[in-house]
């Protein structure tokens, strides 16, 4: 994974774990892989890491089990799915709108090739 | 105080001040990455922690004892040095028995899976070595040996692509098991970035940045934009750089930008930390 210079590592690392709970890759009560897997993996410090997976701590999308290690909490993947609906407009409408305007392409007519790429 | 801990020092090479009263600390447990341009003084600061060189003034403590000529402070640090130790017939192999011998703490059967995993033929002679498998053997003692404070004066010298990305994961594997405090200087920036959790920038003998590494790189932004936008912006704002481009103009900053308070016409992005670096080490 490269890693972009517009958001800290951390919130990078959490988000890859969103995206691996989202994908399935780790089904609901199932393991993580641990902090010092995600440092070695990704290449970065470990306090890095551990800072990435207490953001989902916190957001009650994984718990630990002493001794064992981060689990997948129920209804994680749900709770990421309504996050980033939530977070939709902001990290990617958005955007599109400030480019569409220096283009100048009206609300029509980016309506129409949303609708046109829905529809392949 | 647990960490090394450097206050006032001072060093001379005839006229030439290559430490100007650099103070600095190195606690317990952090990844440093100690950053300079050539010349800047990283080497000079490293030797003397380890005693290769003595410094005109100043103090070096290493758990709170001095650690000028004190064997037990010394036993506690060992520095991977851009040069050999080790006499110059001397087979590796024989090198990793020898430094068993001097250091309680090192781990044979790891220096042996290490040199492995990296192909070091154990049977060569260090003097017939490469650049790069001499970087290498370095390491991989730097690694075994188990002391408090690793010291890496450019570890990855000479290193190709594969070998490098296998001495970063082997560190933090040896990190995230028993940590220690490890110090690296270097010149390839964006590769240990991520890795270092501290950076200690060295400029002309003295130390201008010492912060964790992800507070530097929050404060570090670009703003882009027409000369004349971003010219009434930066009015009054302390600058790192400038960059243009005819009429199109680039100021590079330290400051936290709320980027919903930006004029139209103004972008903003982010720094990485070898972009941070050169502009607070340019002339």
């Amino acid at each position: 994974m490269d890693f972009q210079e517009e958001k800290p590592i951390f919130v990078q690392i959490a988000e890859y774990v969103e995206d691996g709970i989202l994908s399935g890759a780790y089904p609901e009560d199932s393991q993580i892989p641990s902090t010092t897997e995600i440092s070695v993996w990704h290449k970065i410090n470990p306090a890095t890491a551990l800072k990435g997976i207490n953001i989902l701590v916190d957001e009650g999308v994984i718990y630990k089990k002493r001794g064992l290690g981060m689990f997948v909490n129920i209804g994680a993947a749900e709770s990421i799915r309504s996050k980033r609906r939530r977070q939709f407009y902001e990290n990617y409408i958005n955007k599109v709108i400030i480019e569409a305007k220096k283009l100048g392409l009206s609300s029509e007519e980016v309506t129409s090739m949303i609708e046109r790429g829905y529809g392949r | 105080m647990k960490g090394i801990e450097i206050r006032n020092l001072v060093k001379f090479y005839g006229d030439v001040q290559a430490l100007k009263s650099v103070s600095v600390s190195f606690s317990e447990n952090k990844i440093y990455g100690l950053l300079g341009r050539n010349g800047a003084g990283k080497t000079t600061l490293l030797n003397s922690i380890t005693g290769r060189i003595f410094p005109d003034s100043g103090k070096i403590l290493i758990d709170g004892e001095p650690a000028i000529e004190n064997d037990n402070a010394q036993s506690k640090v060992f520095m991977m040095g851009e040069k050999n130790f080790y006499p110059d017939g001397m087979k590796v192999k024989d090198a990793i028995k020898w430094t068993e011998e001097f250091y309680p703490g090192f781990d044979r059967g790891y220096c042996i899976d290490l040199a492995e995993k990296f192909g070091l033929n154990q049977n060569k002679k260090i003097k017939n070595l490469s650049t790069g498998y001499g970087s290498i053997f370095r390491l991989i003692l730097t690694l075994s040996v188990n002391a408090h404070f690793l010291l890496f004066d450019e570890p990855v010298l000479g290193l190709d692509a594969n070998h490098r990305d296998m001495f970063y994961r082997s560190l933090l594997e040896k990190y995230s098991e028993q940590p220690f405090t490890a110090v690296i200087s270097t010149h390839l920036i964006e590769e240990v970035a991520a890795v270092i959790e501290e950076v200690v920038i060295i400029k002309k003998g003295e130390i201008i940045r010492n912060q964790a590494t992800e507070d530097l790189l929050t404060k570090g932004c670009s703003l882009s934009g027409s000369a004349a936008a971003i010219d009434s912006f930066i009015a009054g704002k302390t600058l790192l750089g400038v960059d243009s481009l005819g009429g199109f103009k680039t100021a590079y900053l330290l400051e936290e930008i709320d980027p919903t308070n930006l004029p139209s016409g103004i972008e903003m992005g982010k720094m990485d930390l070898q972009k941070l670096f050169i502009y607070l080490t340019n002339e």
